[in-house]
């Protein structure tokens, strides 16, 4: 199986990062290298393994539901590559 | 007395407690060969100002109970510190200084420690050789135009480089291990669930860990003793007791049965380091260690597994990347074009390669055929171990199929530079302890390094037989300062 440039670009998309044609040609080899590598995979049966999901065998735990009230809107905010008193700006969503 | 720079951790904390040295000359030491080491491009960001100040306040209160009193030490720029430009190697955090600190650095700060400065890494983690870091590649102290590793390329080199006593990194498929083969250092990844992963930079959640990297086993003791500890912060946090490895410490490996797994010879790898696991295993009969032949029969399926699982986490862990919140932001138009242009501008190709793999793998129609099934296969490369483990206490590999490479000799094919994890990569799909340690030189005289692999929470025995085995094999790095200016 191999990658098509259109797969790149939907995939790209899917991705939230924006490529140029040269970048994504590019791409296109890079990615077809590295599935034929992946592929090696098909050649075991694993239709009775069950996919392993957790490497650490516990349960999540449960914590108290206790509030924690601590006032960080400072600090959340601090990092903010544009901010407005207490919100985070971003380009107009709605018309 | 050796130069300060020089000496281990365990040398310096017992020159603190038994006032011979303090804090101040010591982080001095460090600070003065840094500013004389820029052309190894090893720190991204430095904390020297303030360690300078910290070192004097130790000194004029010193607590000679800390297991790290006074001791200057630089991390890896993938761990949160507060108040301290966190880049993890990527222009998208160009400019993020974290407003809290990560756990595992908390735990030095809180034994006395003193944070030197931030170390170069690949970008997010993502990469073999430090070539991938925004901030550009790092010189290997070995020789010149050399990779020092990676992705904790900078730690290894200020290790090697007497820039630091000791150093955390993080090893998601070698991270640690690699790197510290690549510089004749030392480099622990301890089990799954040890160290606690809060507050590092995310790249793959189910196999992210954080380790020491030292000058020798001793020091890998005593560092991984402070950050090792159970964190509720953690969801993935164990609790169990851990041991004094530095108390705990033993040359005594006598019946200790370890495995010598076949499938770990693999195609065109170098004479020297067939003759380095020969040397390896006959220094472990030595010490009174029975060897075992095993077999992990899916040793191969490793390296395509890892190629599905970390970049499909990555590409999940990466999509908080969006502008918004911190971080670079690249104008746009409107939400979706403002996305789009931040992250294209913002992550390199390494990051931008595995984020595409990742959101295919996990995309309708293709999340059986590729990420299910890699689940499956990891599930088969654990229960290798599994089984092997039923018959061994330790496993002996070599750490990589070969030694320190040049800068750029890689770069323009992603395949070969994976192949280098290709000894790394199962023990971290299977969660175990696994540790690096220097064992010996190719014929240009790179070092070679030896992996010792344990069970779940048996770090304290990898350690043992790392000890033993690096009495044995006397290992001695010469670096000749070529890059030290004036």
């Amino acid at each position: 199986m191999s990658i098509d440039l259109k797969t790149v670009k939907h995939i790209s998309k899917l991705a939230r990062i924006s490529i140029d044609d040269e970048k994504a040609n590019k791409l296109k080899g890079d990615l077809n290298n590295i599935f034929e590598f992946i592929e090696k995979l098909n050649e075991l049966n694993t239709d009775n393994v069950q996919a392993l999901t957790s490497i650490a065998e516990t349960t999540l735990r449960f914590r108290k539901d206790e509030i924690k009230s601590e006032n960080i809107r400072e600090k959340i905010l601090k990092n903010s590559p544009e901010e407005n008193k207490d919100f985070f700006v971003v380009p107009k969503v709605v018309e | 007395m050796s130069d300060i720079t020089s000496q281990s951790l365990f040398e310096l904390t017992s020159n603190i407690k038994e006032k011979k040295l303090s804090s101040g000359e010591i982080t001095k030491a460090f600070i003065d060969r840094a500013e004389k080491s820029k052309k190894l491009n090893i720190y991204v960001t430095d904390n020297f100002e303030k360690a300078i100040d910290q070192s004097k306040k130790f000194d004029s209160n010193p607590n000679f109970d800390l297991k790290l009193p006074g001791i200057p030490i630089a991390v890896k720029d993938l761990f949160c510190t507060n108040g301290v430009r966190t880049t993890a190697g990527s222009k998208i955090l160009n400019n993020f200084v974290p407003t809290y600190e990560s756990t595992v650095t908390q735990n030095l700060w809180s034994q006395g420690a003193i944070l030197l400065g931030k170390l170069n890494c690949d970008e997010f983690a993502m990469g073999s050789s430090n070539e991938t870091s925004f901030f550009g590649n790092v010189q290997n102290p070995v020789g010149e135009n050399l990779v020092p590793g990676g992705s904790s390329g900078g730690s290894s080199a200020a290790v090697a480089a007497n820039l630091t006593p000791v150093t955390i990194g993080t090893d998601t498929g070698g991270s640690i291990r690699q790197p510290a083969s690549f510089t004749g250092t030392v480099g622990l990844k301890p089990t799954y669930g040890s160290c606690s992963r809060y507050g590092i930079v995310a790249f793959a959640s189910s196999l992210d860990q954080a380790g020491p990297m030292t000058k020798n086993v001793r020091d890998c003791s005593m560092l991984l003793e402070v950050i090792s500890s159970f964190d509720q912060k953690d969801s993935t946090s164990i609790d169990y007791k851990r041991n004094n490895y530095s108390k705990e410490l033993s040359k005594d490996i006598k019946g200790k049965k370890i495995g010598i797994p076949k499938e770990y010879r693999v195609d065109n790898m170098p004479d020297e380091i067939e003759q380095l696991w020969k040397n390896g295993i006959s220094y472990a009969k030595d010490c009174g260690a029975e060897i075992i032949d095993i077999s992990l029969p899916h040793t191969n399926y490793a390296l395509p597994t890892y190629y599905i699982v970390a970049p499909a986490e990555a590409s999940s862990n990466l999509a908080r990347y969006d502008g918004v919140k911190y971080g670079f932001r690249s104008p746009g138009q409107n939400l979706i074009e403002m996305y789009e242009k931040t992250r294209s501008e913002g992550f390199g190709d390494e990051v931008k390669r595995r984020i595409m793999i990742g959101t295919y793998v996990l995309s309708s129609g293709y999340y059986d055929a590729y990420y299910l099934k890699a689940q499956k296969v990891r599930q088969l490369i654990k229960k290798d171990f599994d089984d092997a483990f039923s018959k061994v206490d330790a496993i002996l590999t070599p750490s990589t199929p070969s030694s320190a490479f040049k800068i750029g000799e890689k770069t323009n094919d992603p395949v070969s530079m994976y192949l280098n994890d290709i000894f790394t990569v199962p023990i971290n799909l299977a969660g175990l302890p696994g540790i690096s340690i220097p064992a010996g030189k190719d014929k240009n005289n790179y070092p070679l390094g030896l992996q010792v692999i344990g069970k779940p929470f048996d770090e304290q025995n990898i350690l043992n037989i790392s000890y033993a085995l690096e009495d044995k094999i006397n290992f001695k790095n010469d670096i000749s300062d070529w890059w030290l200016s004036e």
